[in-house]
């Protein structure tokens, strides 16, 4: 019910997570850390636009922009480009400025 | 007990079985036409699982309305109808949450007999471990809660868990040694396929059209309401539409004109190798992120918890295998010489609180029915009739009120975020 047609023919396994502070690095090490694209509604936003920031998401079949954490690492915000459906990583930087 | 509600069907009997093998099996027929849809319909359900072919049967048998489309993208029941370890219970810690669950329970009691079709239901029970005297008092707050609203559910002590499951590791030094255990004896396991199947043969008999390979590509929406559909047939018109497509539902509300609250993720499941019957209930541990029951057929059916990032891939990582084998490996040390035969995916729709989201879309003649996330096959009795008496009378049953869309806004969420390994 979910998506089109038969289970997707299989593709190149993902490499190792591309850290670029440490390097390549075991995936395990890393952690999904949402949505980098909702913007905080300012004072005197209503329900609605509190309640989109809070729990809607791109959650986009593709290409997607996402925060990643190498949680099990150096700790380092990151910005990934990722494919959600076959979860190759296009490009990787820090989040921070 | 109702009577079957199968329409024009010829009904399933083993005297019919018995006829039709001295005629060689010749006049069963299709269970369900395969229509060219018409232009069209007073009503639409997108998507041909077991909530939207439940749906179908609903607004037919509960509403008299037959003059309904079932629009499927690819095959009925192909998707997380067909892809889950088919756990159906109603353990569960909300009252909002118990009420659908366990009218759900209820529905597939009836469910072989009302529709002529056997689900293959097996109340066995389902065992929840606990491997600490704190995890304990988390089970008993959770069997409280379900006492006070009249849903049978027990504490086991750690002898009487060991004595009816003798393969869980009995040593007090492991892991995760068994502490005690919450069961609830009235849920089990049901064949899947046959779920779905069951629904679309007695809906087809009542004159619902269910098309398959038949994937939307967009709505015809004028003065804020959803006129019809785009679909490799053309436009199809109807008065009154609903979803029912699990992890395809952002991108259907995407079509549609809004967002939902949904993110998607990989569930997986996998079976092992068939044995002699040595598991005879449910048995999950939510701290060890595993559960398994043993299949018809022999195999155990194993699942864990989810892959927690957004996923589409329809295929599980082997990280989280080796995660759940290991998980499982611990609670049965005998299992550790099995081999797996298969192992698959699919894709859930999480909700933020972890519950279903039912009610009308942004779009007022456009119904939701979504956000079952990992827990949808339990469902789709009560999914399917509530999604059909939205549909049928543009107004809420009073149990899928607190499952609105606008809970979001309001504040007054559901939160079932610790509902089981996976909530199946």
């Amino acid at each position: 019910m979910t998506d089109a047609g038969p289970t997707p023919a299989p593709t190149p396994a993902p490499g190792p997570f591309p850290c670029p502070f440490c390097g390549p690095r075991d995936e395990a090490e890393f952690r999904y850390g949402g949505d980098p694209d909702v913007a905080r509604p300012g004072p005197g936003s209503s329900d609605e636009d509190w309640a989109r920031y809070l729990y809607v998401r791109e959650n986009r079949r593709g290409l997607a922009r996402e925060y990643w954490v190498h949680a099990q690492g150096c700790g380092l915000w990151l910005i990934a480009e990722r494919d959600s459906v076959t979860h190759l990583i296009h490009s990787v930087r820090e989040a921070t400025p | 007990m109702s009577p079957p509600s199968i329409g024009e069907k010829p009904r399933y009997s083993a005297l019919r079985l018995f006829l039709e093998g001295l005629r060689g099996q010749s006049g069963w027929g299709p269970a369900w036409r395969s229509p060219e849809p018409r232009r069209r319909y007073d009503a639409i359900i997108i998507g041909g699982g077991g909530h939207g072919l439940s749906a179908a049967y609903h607004l037919a048998r509960d509403h008299g309305l037959t003059d309904v489309l079932v629009i499927e993208k690819a095959w009925l029941g192909g998707g997380n109808t067909g892809r889950n370890t088919t756990i159906i219970r109603s353990n569960y810690f909300n009252r909002a949450s118990q009420a659908v669950y366990d009218a759900s329970l209820k529905l597939y009691e009836g469910l072989s007999r009302e529709l002529n079709y056997n689900i293959m239901f097996s109340q066995r029970g389902s065992i929840e471990l606990a491997h600490s005297s704190a995890e304990m008092e988390g089970l008993r707050r959770v069997v409280n809660a379900m006492q006070v609203n009249g849903i049978e559910a027990s504490l086991l002590t750690r002898d009487e868990v060991l004595d009816m499951v003798p393969l869980l590791d009995p040593r007090r030094d492991c892991r995760w040694p068994v502490a005690g255990a919450m069961i609830q004896r009235r849920a089990g396991v049901a064949r899947h396929d046959a779920v779905a199947w069951g629904y679309a043969r007695a809906a087809d008999g009542m004159g619902v059209d269910i098309v398959q390979n038949c994937a939307v590509s967009g709505f015809r929406i004028e003065a804020g309401r959803v006129t019809g559909v785009e679909t490799p047939f053309g436009l199809i018109e109807a008065k009154v539409f609903g979803m029912a497509v699990a992890g395809a539902s952002p991108e259907l509300a995407a079509l549609a004109g809004f967002r939902l609250p949904l993110l998607c993720m990989t569930l997986q499941a996998m079976v092992s190798e068939p044995l002699k019957p040595c598991l005879d209930q449910v048995v999950a541990s939510t701290p060890n992120g595993a559960y398994v029951s043993q299949s018809d057929k022999g195999e155990m059916v194993i699942g864990g918890g989810l892959e927690h990032l957004p996923s589409f891939a329809r295929r599980g990582g082997l990280a989280k295998t080796r995660e759940v084998v290991a998980s499982v490996v611990e609670m049965f040390p005998s299992f550790s010489t099995l081999k797996l035969m298969r192992q698959w995916g699919g894709t859930v729709d999480t909700s933020p609180d972890n519950s279903p989201i039912l009610g009308p879309s942004p779009i007022p003649n456009l119904f939701l029915n979504c956000g079952w996330g990992t827990g949808g096959f339990k469902a789709i009795p009560i999914g399917g009739k509530l999604l059909a008496h939205l549909m049928a009378t543009g107004r809420h049953h009073p149990l899928s009120e607190p499952f609105g869309l606008e809970r979001f806004a309001t504040g007054r969420l559901i939160d079932e975020a610790h509902a089981g390994v996976a909530h199946d």
